[in-house]
């Protein structure tokens, strides 16, 4: 690093710029309009400095949205705690169901084993809308459209495959013998599994669990579909925003930076296991 | 105490042919033995460990523990301790902490866990390093650890898994000397698994020769070296090994005698060979003879060995050379004068030889001595 050349320590700094502006950019504009207002965001040219307006803001918390063809009742903060509620218990049943799985996956053999791993991997292949036709009237006949549950167990399309094929990869790299050490010392599998294997694996079950409530908050189709108003996510909220005299900008920006700070946190939060579990592996014996 | 009855272990995969790593094992092992099972990798030994542990079922047959019959029991509860080749340390915790919770299930005061901990330690030398985490350790170190958390505990039978594969040869000789001890003091049963026959003969009390599945001798060093049941553990113990000659059998008065060449022939008297000895001879146009290179007696007797090499290893020579169509290697006590392209007479004696059958197995031994 000391040895490079200046015109080398320049040119890193300015493919590291462009890079950040690259990524960086588009979220930083978000954070801008959400503090103006709709004419002057349309405004053009644009403008870096303008007054800022916490009006956005407070039409989303009041859930009132002043538009010119009169008021509007919106239901963003439940939207808000819709995807709350419906990610994280769509993350905790998934981690329930597939860390067991994924252990199971990794540990025995067994008829059809990698068949209908592959067949939960699957999931993922297929268009969701493709999915969604026979499954909502699957749903109306069961009373499962617009529930919780519902959507929760539709959710375990995205999350459990996830959690299965990561955790299991961090199983895999666990050696047996650290389990078959504490079994012999007079311990059942079960509490090799919840006593060792688990712990171990900790890292890897985290980086999974966030990774899927991600990919859980940012759906969109499933809950359009399957959901009604009270129900729904902020993805499919956000649709509200696109009214009869235009479409909102500004709270359009600030739903998503409302929307987008819970994941953030998280994501902030968890970076540790995160870096540490999708990119250094689990613990070698 | 140990009692494994016509156990076989088949693995099954899906595609490929299955494989029978282990076949028919009968073995007896008594109360405060110590066993090595002795084999090239892939003999089937770790394979039969594991059985005992319990990681792996046996296909058929059955294990018996202290008259407990173990084989469908979980490993909890087969009262077994094992010390695996690849350690096997639990990483979030301390060595410390690795060896006493092996303890855990015990239910003993903190005082006596903490006695015993530093008591192993200090018999394995790693009391340095009690309050280091398995990652910051070197191979060797990590190995006594794993070594001193099986022989920590209370079992009715310890496996070590190649116990001291990774440490060094000073620190090995020492540690031999007092598990070896442990083991006997306490009036431990152990069985270990090494392909290191120095090992082997240095810490157990008896050897258990494998070879593709099939257990071809089970017997003491001694026995092993001078009454090899076959041609693969007379091949396979013994350093250098055993030579071989293909001789060619001819009847004689009062015996018979094998030609091995030109100028190598040895007259075996039939008082020195059982009936089934005998016939096997009698039958035979062909048959292997062994002999150890110590038996071979370097400048003397009637044979010649054109030297190819001549090693002087400080303690004994080892001379490989040529005799009558066959190489051999000899071991001598003092050193040999001879260069490679001299020519020594060098004595084979008819007593010194092994005589196996065409299955291989030794029908008769050389004389001790």
């Amino acid at each position: 690093m000391d040895h490079s050349s200046l015109a080398g320590r320049i040119f890193r700094g300015i493919a590291l710029s462009l890079v950040l502006v690259f990524f960086m950019f588009p979220i930083v504009w978000i954070l801008l309009m959400s503090f103006q207002t709709n004419e002057q965001i349309l405004r053009i040219p644009p403008r870096i400095l303008f007054e800022p307006t916490l009006a956005n803001y407070e039409a989303l918390i009041s859930g009132q949205l002043r538009t010119a063809a009169g008021n509007l009742q919106i239901e963003f903060m439940r939207n808000l705690m819709n995807s709350f509620v419906l990610s994280s218990a769509s993350v905790i049943l998934a981690l329930l169901l597939g860390v067991p799985a994924a252990y199971a996956f990794a540990r025995f053999k067994f008829k059809l084993g990698e068949t209908i791993a592959f067949t939960l991997l699957s999931f993922r292949f297929a268009p969701p809308l493709l999915v969604l036709l026979p499954l909502s009237l699957y749903y109306q006949q069961l009373g499962l459209n617009d529930t919780y549950f519902g959507i929760v167990w539709v959710y375990q399309l995205i999350a459990l495959p996830l959690i299965l094929w990561i955790v299991r990869g961090y199983f895999e790299d666990i050696s047996p013998d650290i389990e078959h050490a504490y079994r012999l010392a007079g311990h059942s599998w079960r509490e090799a599994f919840t006593r060792i294997a688990v712990p171990l694996a900790g890292p890897g079950i985290a980086a999974a669990g966030l990774l899927s409530f991600i990919f859980c908050w940012n759906n969109f189709v499933f809950a359009l579909i399957l959901a009604s108003a009270d129900k729904q996510p902020v993805t499919v909220g956000a649709l509200a925003f696109v009214t009869a005299s235009g479409i909102q900008y500004g709270q359009i920006a600030a739903a998503i930076v409302l929307s987008v700070t819970p994941t953030l946190l998280l994501a902030l939060y968890a970076q540790r296991y995160l870096v540490e579990g999708l990119s250094l592996g689990a613990v070698k014996g | 105490m140990l009692s494994i009855h016509n156990v076989d272990k088949i693995y099954h995969s899906r595609g490929k042919p299955d494989v029978h790593a282990v076949r028919a094992l009968d073995m007896e092992v008594k109360k405060g033995e110590i066993v090595a099972l002795l084999g090239s990798s892939g003999c089937g030994k770790t394979s039969t460990l594991r059985m005992i542990a319990g990681f792996e079922s046996v296909t058929s047959g059955s294990i018996a523990l202290a008259q407990r019959a173990i084989h469908d029991l979980p490993p909890a509860k087969r009262k077994v301790a094992m010390a695996f080749e690849g350690y096997s340390l639990y990483p979030p915790l301390t060595v410390r902490e690795n060896i006493a919770f092996a303890l855990k299930a015990q239910q003993l005061s903190r005082a006596e866990i903490a006695r015993r901990v530093d008591e192993i330690a200090r018999l394995v030398e790693i009391e340095d390093i009690l309050d280091h985490h398995p990652r910051a350790l070197s191979g060797g170190q990590q190995q006594r650890v794993s070594l001193a958390r099986a022989l920590v505990r209370d079992a009715d039978l310890y496996l070590l898994d190649e116990p001291m594969g990774q440490l060094e040869p000073q620190l090995r000789a020492v540690l031999r000397g007092r598990i070896k001890g442990l083991l006997a003091e306490r009036g431990m049963t152990a069985i270990f698994v090494t392909h290191d026959q120095t090992e082997a003969s240095a810490l157990a009390d008896r050897i258990a020769v494998m070879e593709d599945g099939v257990l071809q001798q089970f017997a003491g060093e001694r026995e092993l070296k001078n009454r090899p049941a076959n041609l693969f553990v007379a091949s396979f113990i013994g350093e250098p090994p055993m030579n071989l000659l293909d001789t060619a059998v001819t009847p004689e008065e009062s015996g018979f005698r094998l030609s091995a060449g030109s100028d190598l022939a040895f007259h075996i008297s039939l008082q020195t060979l059982d009936v089934m000895a005998q016939q096997t001879l009698a039958q035979a146009q062909q048959i292997k003879v062994g002999i150890r290179p110590q038996r071979i007696a370097i400048g003397t007797g009637e044979s010649r060995l054109r030297v190819v090499s001549n090693q002087w290893l400080g303690d004994q020579s080892h001379v490989a050379g040529e005799c009558a169509g066959h190489l051999v290697v000899a071991v001598t006590q003092g050193k040999v004068a001879a260069r490679p392209g001299d020519v020594v007479p060098c004595t084979l004696d008819a007593r010194h030889l092994h005589i196996f059958g065409a299955d291989g197995v030794c029908v008769r031994h050389a004389e001790a001595r």
